[in-house]
Formats: structure tokens, C-alpha cells, sequence
């Protein structure tokens, strides 16, 4: 059995006008020490994905259907104290923006310390010896002194290293990272993405990356999954989906990255944008934006059709492999 | 933390300059002090001859300049009517004035913070709705009617609190007798310090509440969450020591505003304080002691705001009191 199985995850926001929902049917699974990573455009519905994994959608918000099951518990049904022992300790996560993560008027080891002694039975002098240890491993420069500063004493990047060493803390077993390197320089991105990728590794941590980069992705992740307008329209392994993207979104979100485009020319890009959610045109939701949309994408809402290792939620591709098995049974 | 303090005395150098220029100018359009000081009886003759030994035919720069040259001395002129230097007068009356902004304060801190933090994290309660709207009435009802109201009520109506005066004192040391050591003392206390608390409870709660939820909704408060620390450290330690910090300044400005309130209260509750006898002086045209009033309270301002500023950077360890931000 998979480590963590989200089966027909669906969350909706309550809202004064009426209910909207921003999550549909949302079905995948991550074994242990596996990595996987949720692209889309922003408001596509990925780091709503990655809270109400560990139930921590900000009101209104609220998982409405499916299950989240992580060791074989389902985590939607958890008590609110069952579900803190999970918090931090067995799932822990990255947040987006290192500025804004650390509570500016508490220490890096009072917010280290905190976190191991509300999982454990241990004094301060034990959970400062594993907060350095943690500190050490995150490679941040003069560990020890880092314990007694406060934020604002320190860059962008060490705040995020802190964090990823905050996350490390009690070796937990999956690691949410929501777009971890979106606030900060792009040497810094990387580095903190090859660190991220070198204790997953090392420490056969499953991971979750949370990011609109393909590049990202494609570097650090085995499975990935696209998201658009609250649902999966693709997922498979991150090598296929990269390489050989079976649904014309995806293949958008490929060709727009600026290493397609050619030097000098405009670059490429989906035209229209991102429907919101209270207005989430009927039939395949991408089709107003879809270069090969068809009469049927206006009405029917496509189911996913296996395509070597990838599973693709569009018409096309279903008429596609349709055609191919017909033509290969003709043979 | 030396250069902060002697930054902090020059600008209350130039602070109490400009407080003691105007003070010092409207008390020409007070009145005529000398209609006040003597009886129909005197001439006009002895009359301009008091005015001139009072230097007051002198040209105003020559007046401010005398007065100036004493004040910075500790001397603020003398009282017409009590016939003693007016500092010493408000200074007597200043004991009272302080043990009724203390209780007053009290009040405040040990309310306004758990029910504002209350009405913050569970806003759709019947309490938090009721708390919410009796601070609208309150902050809407001014000073001297609450106070009348609690008088009649509490003290007229249901006999549980006396209703003016400060009740039995105690010596402390110099002048400074305290009502804070008997039961008297203190049941004098109660009404008095409800009222004055009475427009900054509400003004408190309703601050502490909107700040309280803002920090609720930050990334910190959420990463936090995320660790699986428990609600209690999150509410009263991640979030409330942000909340505080806005707090705190503006608690610092507000304090000072408190002993301008005092006046409407004292005056109600017959409360021997500075603020009663403020009132009594501007109805004596007792210029001389209006000034050195306003000075007093003007000095009470910059010390209150000095402390809070200090208290401002032990809670928020990104100010440093040198001056200099550090990165």
C-alpha cells in the first residue's frame, strides 16, 4: 500500500454568493521516498491541493468529499489534536515566501525547539542539540550561531534553509514544499532545489512539490501531475509528461517556457487565462483556450485516457489512442 | 540605548518649548486675572500698579522670556490663588490624578487583551457579538455621561460603591497619600476608574481584535499550524506578541490621552486630583497655574511615550534603540 493515497479529494469555499468548489476529484498516490510534483497556473488549484492535504485550508475552505489516506488513516477524518501529531511531525511542510514564514519576534531556536517539543518528550538542551544538528545538515552557514537570531537577521535563502531544517526536524515521512524557491533569487532557487533534491534522497524522504516551473520539475521529481482549473488533466511520470505531454494544456505550459521560444521572437503562450472558479466553463474546462477544441469538448467532460505511462484527460487524446488501437486491430 | 535616551531628551527639549509657548500665549485671552485677584473695592490705580508688579504691561517675548528663564529652574510661576508656586500645587494633586489612571490602566490591560484575543479567534460567538457591541456603545457615550450613569446606578440607586471623593488614605512618602492600601481607598477607586477606562476599554478590545486577526491570517500563524504546535502557544505567543506591537504604541499615546480624561472624570467624582483642579483654575483665571498644568501634562506625555518606546524594543527585536536598523 502506497504511503499516502488521496483518493476523489474535493474541497469547496463557502462563500456569501454560494458554494464554489475549488477542488475536483483529485486521485493520486506517493510511496515512500517518492517525489512528485503539481504544475498549473496559478489559481489552478495546487497549493489548496497541498493544505487540505494536512487540513489546513483557511476558512471558508473545506474538504467536502474523498479521502486522504496516509498510513492507512484517513487524515480527513482525524480528530484536531490527531491531526497536530501528524502536522510537522509526520508530514511537515515549505511555505512559499521565507519572508514571511518565521514569526519575526520569536528566535530561530525558540521556533525550532517549539516545534520538536510539541511532538516529544524532550527538555531545551536536547532539542537545541537536534535543532543544530538539523542546521548543520541544511548546510546553512555558522549553525550555531543562527540559533539565537532572529529573522530579520538573516537572507532570504538561509531563512528558507532554516525552514527546510525546521521541516526536517522530526524526520517525517512526506515533505509539502509549496513553491519553495518562488520568493527568492534564481541562484538561490537553486541551491535550495538541489539541497531540497539531496535530502529527499539521502533521507528517503517522500516529497510534493508545489510549482508552476516545468524546469523544476523536471529536474527534482518522478511523478508529476497538472493541474488546471481544480482538476488533474495529466499525470504520469515527469519524464513522459516533460518529453511527450499528451494534453494540448500541457503541451502549452511546454512551449511557453522560454528555452522553446526562439531567441529575439516573442515568446510562445496560452491564449486567454485561467477561468475562475465560480465560472468554469461546462465540458472540458480548458476548451475555450484549447487550439483543437471540438464539439464535444464544449459538453462532455473528458475522463482520463491511458497513454504509456501518462493518463491525459482530453478528447483528442481519447480519439487519438481510439484511432491507434482500431488502426493496430485492422493490422 | 544612551543615544536613544539623549536623542529622546532633545526631542523632549523642543516638545516642552513649544508646549509652554502656547500654553503660555493663550492665557492673555483667558481672562483678566486681576478681576480674580483683588475685590471690587481696589482703584484703578492700584490695579495697573498690581499689573505692572506682575510684569504683566511687560511685551509678551519679555513675559515668555521671564517665564522661560524660571521654568527651566523648576519655577512655573505662582499661583494666584493659592498663593504657593503652582508646580507644587499640581504636584500635590498629582498622586490622586496617577492612582486613578493606574486603576484606570488596570482595567484596560486586563481586559481589553483577553477579550479582544476572545472576540478575534472565536468572531461568531454570542459573546464575542455582545462584547463587540458594547464596545460601539461604549466608546460612543462620552466620559461624563458613563460616569453620571454609574453614580446614579451604582452608587445612588444600589449603595455598592461610594460615589466621590478617594475614601481613606494612606501616607506613602512626601505628599503622596495612596488609596491603593484600604478597602475605602480602593471601593473609592472602583467607579472612577470604570469611567475613565470607559472610552478606551472599547477602544482597546476593538484594536486588539482587528490586529489579532490580521496576524491570524499571516504565513507565520499558518506555518505554524503546519509544525502542529498547539493552539494555546499559537494564539497567546505567535500571535498575540505580533498583535501587541501596534498595540503598545498606540496604548503609549493613549495613557497620556487618559490624563486629559481625568478632568471630566475628577470633576464628576469629585476627585481631588489635577484634573479637578484644572477646571477650578480656568473658572479662577489662575493663569500662572493653567500654564504649568498643561506643562505637567505635557511632560507626563513624553515620559509615558519615552517608556513605551523602550518597552516597544524589548518586544519587537527587529527595533533597536540605537537608532540604527539593523538588516
Amino acid at each position: 500500500m502506497a504511503l499516502l493515497e488521496v483518493k476523489n479529494l474535493e474541497v469547496k469555499f463557502g462563500l456569501r454568493t454560494g458554494e464554489v468548489t475549488a477542488l475536483r476529484d483529485i486521485s493520486f498516490t506517493l510511496d515512500r521516498g517518492q517525489r512528485l510534483g503539481i504544475v498549473g497556473e496559478s489559481g489552478a488549484g495546487k497549493s489548496v491541493a497541498a493544505f487540505s492535504i494536512l487540513n489546513l485550508i483557511s476558512r471558508p475552505g473545506y474538504i467536502s468529499g474523498g479521502e486522504i489516506l496516509f498510513d492507512g488513516k484517513d487524515l480527513a477524518k482525524l480528530s484536531t489534536k490527531e491531526m497536530r501529531y501528524i502536522r510537522g511531525n509526520r508530514i511537515s511542510m515549505i511555505f512559499q515566501d521565507p519572508m514571511m514564514t518565521l514569526n519575526p519576534v520569536l528566535t530561530v531556536g525558540d521556533q525550532m525547539v517549539e516545534c520538536l517539543q510539541a511532538h516529544t518528550k524532550i527538555n531545551r538542551e536536547e532539542a537545541r542539540r537536534i535543532s543544530l544538528e538539523k542546521l548543520k545538515l541544511v548546510q546553512i552557514p555558522s549553525p550555531e550561531k543562527r540559533l539565537d537570531q532572529y529573522p530579520h537577521e538573516l537572507s532570504g535563502g538561509m531563512k528558507q534553509r532554516i525552514i527546510i531544517a525546521i521541516a526536517l526536524l522530526l524526520n517525517p515521512d512526506i515533505i509539502i514544499a509549496d513553491e519553495p524557491t518562488t520568493a527568492l533569487d534564481v541562484t538561490i532557487q537553486a541551491e535550495i532545489m538541489d539541497l531540497l533534491l539531496e535530502l529527499c534522497t539521502s533521507q528517503n524522504l517522500g516529497l510534493i512539490l508545489i510549482t508552476h516551473d516545468l524546469g523544476v520539475v523536471s529536474q527534482v521529481t518522478e511523478q508529476a501531475i497538472v493541474m488546471y482549473a481544480g482538476r488533474i488533466i495529466e499525470q504520469g511520470p515527469t519524464k513522459e509528461i516533460i518529453n511527450d505531454a499528451q494534453h494540448p494544456y500541457t503541451q502549452g505550459l511546454i512551449n511557453a517556457l522560454p528555452q522553446q521560444g526562439i531567441p529575439g521572437e516573442r515568446l510562445n503562450q496560452i491564449r486567454g487565462s485561467m477561468p475562475p472558479l465560480h465560472r468554469i466553463p461546462q465540458g472540458c474546462a480548458f476548451h475555450p483556450r484549447c487550439d483543437y477544441a471540438d464539439a464535444i469538448c464544449e459538453k462532455e467532460l473528458p475522463g482520463f485516457t491511458q497513454s504509456g505511462g501518462c493518463q491525459a484527460a482530453c478528447h483528442l487524446v481519447a480519439g487519438r489512442i481510439a484511432l491507434k488501437a482500431k488502426a493496430e486491430e485492422t493490422h | 540605548m544612551l543615544a536613544f535616551l539623549i536623542r529622546r531628551l532633545v526631542q523632549a527639549f523642543v516638545v516642552m518649548f513649544v508646549i509652554s509657548l502656547i500654553s503660555f500665549s493663550i492665557q492673555d485671552n483667558l481672562g483678566d486675572p486681576l478681576r480674580e485677584l483683588v475685590g471690587q473695592s481696589v482703584s484703578e490705580a492700584e490695579r495697573q500698579a498690581l499689573r505692572d508688579e506682575l510684569g504683566l504691561n511687560d511685551p509678551f517675548l519679555t513675559q515668555y522670556w521671564r517665564f522661560a528663564k524660571n521654568a527651566v529652574q523648576g519655577d512655573l510661576g505662582t499661583s494666584y490663588f493659592f498663593k504657593e508656586p503652582a508646580l507644587d500645587v499640581i504636584l500635590k494633586k498629582l498622586p490622586a490624578t496617577l492612582e486613578l489612571v493606574f486603576g484606570a490602566t488596570l482595567i484596560i490591560v486586563f481586559l481589553s487583551v483577553p477579550l479582544g484575543v476572545y472576540a478575534a479567534i472565536k468572531p461568531n460567538t454570542l459573546l464575542a457579538k455582545a462584547v463587540m457591541g458594547f464596545s460601539i456603545v461604549g466608546i460612543s457615550i462620552p466620559v461624563f455621561l458613563t460616569a453620571i450613569m454609574l453614580v446614579y446606578v451604582f452608587a445612588i440607586e444600589l449603595g455598592w460603591a461610594p460615589s466621590y471623593g478617594r475614601g481613606e488614605l494612606v501616607h506613602v512618602m512626601g505628599y503622596w497619600e495612596s488609596g491603593f492600601f484600604t478597602a475605602d481607598g480602593l471601593a473609592h477607586l472602583i467607579l472612577p476608574s470604570i469611567a475613565l477606562s470607559s472610552i478606551m476599554l472599547p477602544l482597546f478590545i476593538r484594536l486588539i481584535r482587528a490586529e489579532m486577526m490580521e496576524v491570524l491570517q499571516s504565513e507565520y500563524v499558518k506555518f505554524a499550524w503546519a509544525k502542529g504546535i498547539s493552539p494555546k502557544r499559537i494564539y497567546f505567543l505567535h500571535a498575540l506578541k505580533n498583535t501587541m506591537l501596534p498595540v503598545i504604541t498606540v496604548g503609549g499615546v493613549q495613557i497620556g490621552t487618559m490624563v486629559a480624561y481625568t478632568i471630566l472624570t475628577e470633576t464628576v467624582f469629585q476627585w481631588p486630583g489635577m484634573g479637578f483642579l484644572f477646571l477650578e483654575a480656568v473658572n479662577r483665571v489662575d493663569t500662572p497655574l493653567i500654564v504649568a498644568y498643561l506643562i505637567v501634562v505635557g511632560a507626563i506625555f513624553v515620559v509615558t511615550n519615552t517608556i513605551v518606546d523602550l518597552i516597544y524594543g524589548l518586544v519587537n527585536p527587529t527595533v533597536k534603540l540605537t537608532g540604527k536598523q539593523s538588516h
